[in-house]
């Protein structure tokens, strides 16, 4: 058997470039916070409509 | 159908499966067949992650559950989005980093040989049934509504999906994704922009949305604890992760699309896209059922959306009377509802309160007169369809829908159903070649056509066996079902492999595969002796697998770690 390498070795040696992320950690961050704003939304949603 | 119906359907279908062979008719290199085109973009990647998880049923289903129960089921997907960021931080860096063919191939080289072919085993036979479901389940909803024979239309499809597949791998089920999503977005966009038009014009969008949320079909998120709801957001979230995970990473049909191109960050974006699109997406074909609701309480609905199995069991005086009974409850239901929405713009309260119970009062009678008309099918024949709500978008695609957007429909459906089964096949035609095949055949490594040759073979074969379980799978009943039952034996299994190999770095190959075997078999003991969700035994396997290794590694002596030994 081998031990599992880490995943960050190299993970962060290739940068996202996208405008406005610099790191992937911003990246899973924006995607995160995009995850919580429909959440928000939709609960919103049901108090307006249901 | 008519002539411009086939001609759209016929010509789409052939169309994209021509162009997946045509694109890809000089594949000769083993990584390109297996992993598509090492020049693919991260869009591509997306769009095949999107098509293997979207099946034709998704289409016929999703928008049928919003129309009997409301938009809720959309909670199922909030763990989506977490699992594909983890997929993103851990798991794809490892595959990408042991350039791997398959996700078995790395339990090989962080394990052993033996704990590689268990997970292979796994997948090949959860999978293999699933792929004939993939093809059975839409064919016999259209093959019933249209009345074509049910197994002209499960051979027209497999051998549709063989062609391009095994000729061109899995370069061109991504190839063919792309133009298969394409025709899906533009249908479903077709369907809800008839929709909207079809509603009656003193209503409008605004009128529609609020009589299907006071129609209780709007509620999308629930906080409740109660275990007995079944879906809230805390199942969401916690069970939709713990599925996604299973799914998303350490599933070949998806990990094989998202291993492909130039480089980690394709593939990583690949995901992310799906992270941020799978919710909206969902979000907007339920509303379209819950919008399918508000249309049928203005246009006279069928009491059972299944008329080929409502007519074939329908035939005496009392089913008459329910329909009669049905079609008096409808009518009583628009005239309530008109009554409410005159009521709501009064700035009356009481009287809004007043209309609005008895619209309510309204439909509730609609929708229990539609449980009788089930009850009685059933009393008929124990054995008839009693759910029809799976049948309520193809009616309304066949009865509302142009000319010409009808053939463009059956299209989405079909382009589904062939976009998920074809990443089936490619998954199931590399793990056979790369995890089995080689292992007993480990001097053909070298020998890249012959590699190609045979993952031809493998993939031609699971198509067959694919095709032939769907063609039996007509005589069988609940097969649906069992076969969800059977991923759920075994999915949580594999995911206690993968994530002790991740996470517990300590445990070694022969504890995690005595773990995994006898987690297993636990899980099947269980399934066996106690009636409990079968959900469930996704969390059983996956939890047991992970403490037997850890207690597995506390007994048995530890051995010397060795440098990467795993055959590829």
């Amino acid at each position: 058997m081998t031990a599992a390498p880490s995943p960050d070795e190299d993970g962060g040696a290739e940068p996202p470039d996208l405008p406005g992320f610099r790191t992937w950690r911003g990246v899973y961050l924006f995607v995160f916070g995009w995850f919580l704003l429909v959440v928000l939304l939709l609960t919103a949603f049901t108090v307006i409509f249901a | 159908m008519n002539a411009a119906d086939w001609a759209v359907l016929l010509g789409t279908l052939m169309g994209i499966a021509g162009y997946g062979v045509w694109r890809t008719r000089h594949v000769r290199s083993l990584s390109t067949y297996l992993r598509g085109d090492a020049a693919i973009g991260w869009g591509t990647i997306g769009l095949s992650v999107m098509a293997t998880q979207a099946s034709a049923i998704t289409f016929l289903s999703i928008p049928g559950q919003g129309f009997e129960s409301g938009i809720g089921f959309v909670q199922n997907y909030f763990g989506l989005p977490l699992a594909l960021i983890i997929v993103c931080a851990v798991f794809l860096p490892m595959y990408r980093r042991l350039n791997v063919f398959t996700a078995y191939q790395f339990l090989g080289q962080r394990f052993d040989e033996k704990t590689r072919l268990l997970g292979a085993g796994l997948f090949l036979v959860q999978r293999g049934l699933a792929a004939g479901v993939t093809i059975y389940a839409p064919a016999i909803i259209i093959s019933t509504v249209l009345g074509w024979r049910l197994d002209l239309v499960v051979v027209f499809t497999g051998l549709l999906v063989l062609m391009y597949t095994v000729s061109g791998g899995s370069e061109a089920v991504a190839l063919t994704h792309r133009w298969q999503v394409a025709v899906i977005w533009a249908g479903m966009a077709t369907a809800v922009i008839v929709l909207l038009l079809r509603l009656p014009a003193d209503l409008g969008l605004t009128g529609a949305t609020h009589v299907a949320g006071a129609l209780g079909k709007l509620r999308a998120v629930d906080f409740s604890l109660d275990p007995s709801r079944r879906y809230t957001v805390w199942t969401g979230v916690f069970g939709g992760l713990f599925l996604s995970l299973s799914y998303f990473g350490t599933d070949q049909s998806q990990v094989q699309r998202y291993i492909a191109g130039p480089s980690l960050r394709n593939s990583r974006l690949g995901l992310m896209f799906n992270a941020v699109l799978k919710i909206p997406m969902q979000f907007v074909i339920l509303v379209l059922g819950a919008f399918l609701f508000v249309f049928y309480q203005f246009v006279p609905p069928p009491v059972f959306f299944n008329q080929a199995e409502w007519r074939r069991h329908a035939q005496d005086g009392r089913f008459r009377a329910i329909e009669a009974e049905y079609a008096g409850a409808v009518a009583q239901s628009q005239s309530a509802i008109r009554g409410w929405l005159e009521a709501r713009v009064s700035d009356d309260a009481a009287r809004e309160a007043s209309a609005r119970a008895a619209m309510v009062t309204a439909n509730d009678r609609a929708h229990a007169i539609r449980a009788e008309a089930k009850s009685a099918l059933a009393a008929v024949d124990p054995r008839a369809k009693t759910k029809d709500s799976d049948y309520v978008f193809i009616t309304f695609i066949l009865t509302q829908l142009p000319h010409g957007a009808v053939g463009l429909l059956l299209a989405v459906m079909f382009s589904a159903a062939l976009s998920s089964t074809a990443s089936e096949l490619a998954a199931l035609g590399t793990t056979t070649t790369i995890d089995v095949w080689r292992h007993l055949r480990p001097l053909a490594t070298t020998d890249e056509m012959r590699n190609v040759r045979v993952a031809r073979r493998f993939t031609l074969l699971w198509g067959a066996v694919a095709v032939g379980f769907a063609l039996f799978a007509g005589f069988a009943e609940n097969l649906i079902e069992a076969v969800n039952i059977l991923g759920s034996i075994f999915y949580g299994v594999v995911l206690g492999l993968f994530l002790v190999a991740f996470f517990l770095r300590w445990v070694g190959g022969t504890a995690v595969f005595l773990a995994a075997a006898a987690a297993e078999a636990l899980v099947i003991v269980m399934y066996f002796s106690l009636s409990i969700g079968y959900l469930w035994y996704n969390l059983i396997g996956c939890a047991a697998c992970i403490g037997l290794s850890l207690a597995l590694q506390a007994i048995l002596p530890s051995r010397a770690p060795v440098a990467g030994s795993g055959r590829t």
